[in-house]
């Protein structure tokens, strides 16, 4: 049933559909500043450096190298995501390549990529979106040499949020693709 | 536990019911699910009055007055009766302080001019009487004080607890009898009760009458529970569970709390929908970010792809008589309606406008699909014709999402969440014109209605010498 032109579509997935979505929203949220990326900025939380995150205090052991607590706070688990994309963000890129290295470090460790989207979607399609958020945080760290079978994913759609509320900024941090260590961690 | 509710017609003047035409009705589970759930923390009950939001200009809700019944909880099941028809938006009950005429009792007809004097357009009174074997007669007689006449009788028999259930019985029948339409009181809700914020939600299943009567929890929130949705058997459901590192599809008999995993997946399934029949689940998987929609046969447990296509494709839902699915896809680079044909052939976009269609479901009628529809920073509840045209928007808000049918096709209920705030459920008519937050008070979302627990009688009394109909 494919067409040629639906095959040439499929091809181009990786630049052409992401592209497309990044720049058309489902639907206009009140407060923004414009189309497409113009508030690019606006919506994307901070990336914290590695050792300026905030650091709770803790028992021995935390943040021992090769340790979940070390992964959290000194690499950095969420990435976050524009309004209806799921492309990567070149924010994210430096986090991203700090995980593929840390977990290059660590080869016995495996993950897996949780995918969150934001309260204003429907339930179902949010899974879908979730999933899509995941899908690119795996590829991206695959291609940064982290083998495949060490990359579980799952989508949480809006049901996990990190930050309360309706405004932007919540939005904006809801919006993210956490990678949780899923074993191997020391 | 389960219980029979029979059916009697009772004799048009008062005779004996015992020796007329008896019709029993399917078993039917009335103790609002297993009875280890019992002990549970019930969610909210009522918590205040019931909002009805009519446009007095559009059309006169009609005048009735419902009378307490006598005997047993009769007070109670009056109370029923009018909360059941005020949501409906069709009846207005007058409020029982001003009845002139008290006391009445099913072997008299009402004095006819001390209910128009009120401008009772109908009068219902019943009464609670209990038989040798333990059961209780619950008769009921509904008049038109204008006319004169009587529009209908009827006698149910069940055992005293199913009080409330009798409520929406009569609710049922007065409706059917004034509006033309179905039934639709006799029935209930699951949906995911939700307590807490942020990550310290917690999610759990929970069944209520649709009144927001007997509401009880099925799941601890050990897991997120989502999109519940009944089969065309109301003691079978079905939901998605979302665990820390798994997502699976469980159907779950609310009568013997049997719970099982419809199968583990190479992916991640979602948005389960039982066919009309219930001997099929059309469902999503999503596999390397890709979701496409597939059909599992319960009885074979084969699984068959229906979409192929790199878009999302999700939230199917059967047409009555199951030959076709309508589903949500972006394919086309937004999320729009499509409809194909059962087996996945035939694939086209029905919705037409701008903005994102989501969580389409097709009406029990079979001539209207409802659907959630985001735009303008708004999410509102719509529905359109099959073929896509007809569009109408019956409610909008800063959210709401998922609207599920009322078996009689003409009542949606879905979630909305004030901006910041709560999400609860809400219920609208076809028309649009009544919007109100339904029985249940409560944090909820997700709402599904069940198919009617019980067909309201055929055989219902409207003969004799007084009957409007002679």
């Amino acid at each position: 049933m494919m067409t040629a032109s639906r095959i040439a579509k499929v091809a181009l997935i990786g630049v052409a559909v992401a592209a497309m979505a990044a720049c058309a929203p489902r639907r206009p949220v009140e407060g923004a500043t414009g189309p497409g990326g113009a508030d690019q900025g606006v919506n994307i939380p901070a990336y914290p450096g590695p050792g300026t995150g905030a650091i709770e205090g803790g028992g021995i052991g935390s943040g021992a190298p090769g340790s979940e607590n070390d992964f959290v706070v000194n690499v950095g688990d969420r990435i976050y995501f524009d309004l209806d994309s799921y492309q990567i963000s070149p924010e994210a890129y430096p986090r991203l390549d700090a995980q593929a290295a840390w977990l290059q470090r660590y080869p016995q460790v495996t993950v897996r990529i949780e995918g969150n989207a934001d309260e204003r979607g429907t339930r179902e399609y949010n899974l879908a979106l979730g999933a899509r958020r995941a899908e690119s945080i795996r590829n991206y760290l695959i291609e940064r040499g982290v083998s495949a079978g060490r990359i579980d994913t799952i989508s949480f759609g809006k049901e996990r949020p990190i930050a309360q509320g309706s405004t932007e900024e919540a939005w904006a941090r809801n919006r993210n693709g956490r990678t949780a260590i899923a074993s191997g961690a020391q | 536990m389960r219980l029979n509710l029979l059916l009697t017609t009772v004799a048009a003047m008062g005779i004996a019911a015992a020796s007329l035409v008896q019709a029993q009705t399917a078993t039917q589970s009335l103790n609002g699910g297993p009875s280890r759930q019992q002990a549970q923390q019930q969610p909210a009950q009522d918590g205040g009055p019931i909002e009805v939001e009519i446009d007095q200009g559009v059309l006169r809700p009609f005048q009735i007055a419902v009378a307490p019944f006598s005997g047993q909880n009769g007070a109670s099941i009056a109370e029923v009766v009018s909360g059941d028809l005020r949501r409906s938006g069709f009846f207005e009950p007058i409020n029982p302080a001003s009845f002139i005429e008290t006391g009445l009792t099913l072997a008299n007809a009402p004095n006819f001019p001390q209910w128009t004097q009120i401008g009772a357009q109908a009068v219902l009174y019943g009464s609670v009487t209990p038989r040798a074997d333990g059961r209780n007669d619950f008769g009921f007689r509904l008049y038109d004080p204008y006319r004169q006449c009587q529009l209908v009788s009827y006698n149910f028999t069940a055992t005293p607890e199913q009080w409330r259930r009798i409520g929406h019985k009569i609710a049922d029948v007065v409706y059917e009898r004034m509006t033309g339409e179905s039934a639709f009181f006799d029935t209930r809700i699951v949906f995911v009760a939700e307590s807490g914020t942020g990550l310290n939600r917690l999610s759990r299943l929970a069944i209520v009458d649709q009144d927001g009567g007997n509401p009880n929890f099925l799941t601890d929130g050990s897991e997120i529970i989502l999109t519940p949705r009944f089969s065309s058997n109301p003691d079978e459901i079905i939901y998605m569970a979302l665990g820390e590192d798994y997502s699976r599809i469980y159907l779950y008999n609310l009568t013997t709390g049997r719970r099982e995993n419809l199968g583990e997946f190479d992916g991640q399934p979602l948005a389960p929908r039982y066919s009309p029949d219930g001997t099929k689940v059309a469902f999503s998987i999503i596999r390397g970010g890709n979701t496409d929609v597939y059909v599992m046969d319960l009885q074979t447990r084969r699984l068959s792809r229906l979409t192929t296509d790199p878009g999302i494709d999700t939230s199917p839902s059967f047409n009555p008589d199951g030959t076709r699915i309508v589903f949500n896809s972006d394919r086309s680079g937004t999320p729009r309606l499509y409809v194909m044909n059962a087996d996945g052939s035939g694939q086209r976009p029905i919705s037409r406008g701008g903005g994102s269609y989501t969580a389409p479901a097709w009406s029990p009628r079979g001539d209207l699909i409802a659907f959630t529809r985001s735009g303008g920073g708004q999410f509102g509840i719509g529905v359109m014709a099959p073929d896509g045209s007809g569009e109408r928007m019956i409610s909008r808000s800063y959210f709401e999402e998922g609207p599920s049918w009322a078996p009689n096709g003409r009542y949606l209920m879905f979630s909305r969440q004030t901006r910041g705030g709560d999400t609860n459920l809400w219920m609208v008519d076809l028309s649009g014109r009544v919007v109100a937050q339904s029985g249940y008070q409560g944090r909820g979302s997700d709402p599904a209605w069940s198919p009617l627990l019980s067909e309201t009688p055929a055989n219902l009394g409207r003969g004799g010498p007084d009957s409007c109909d002679t």
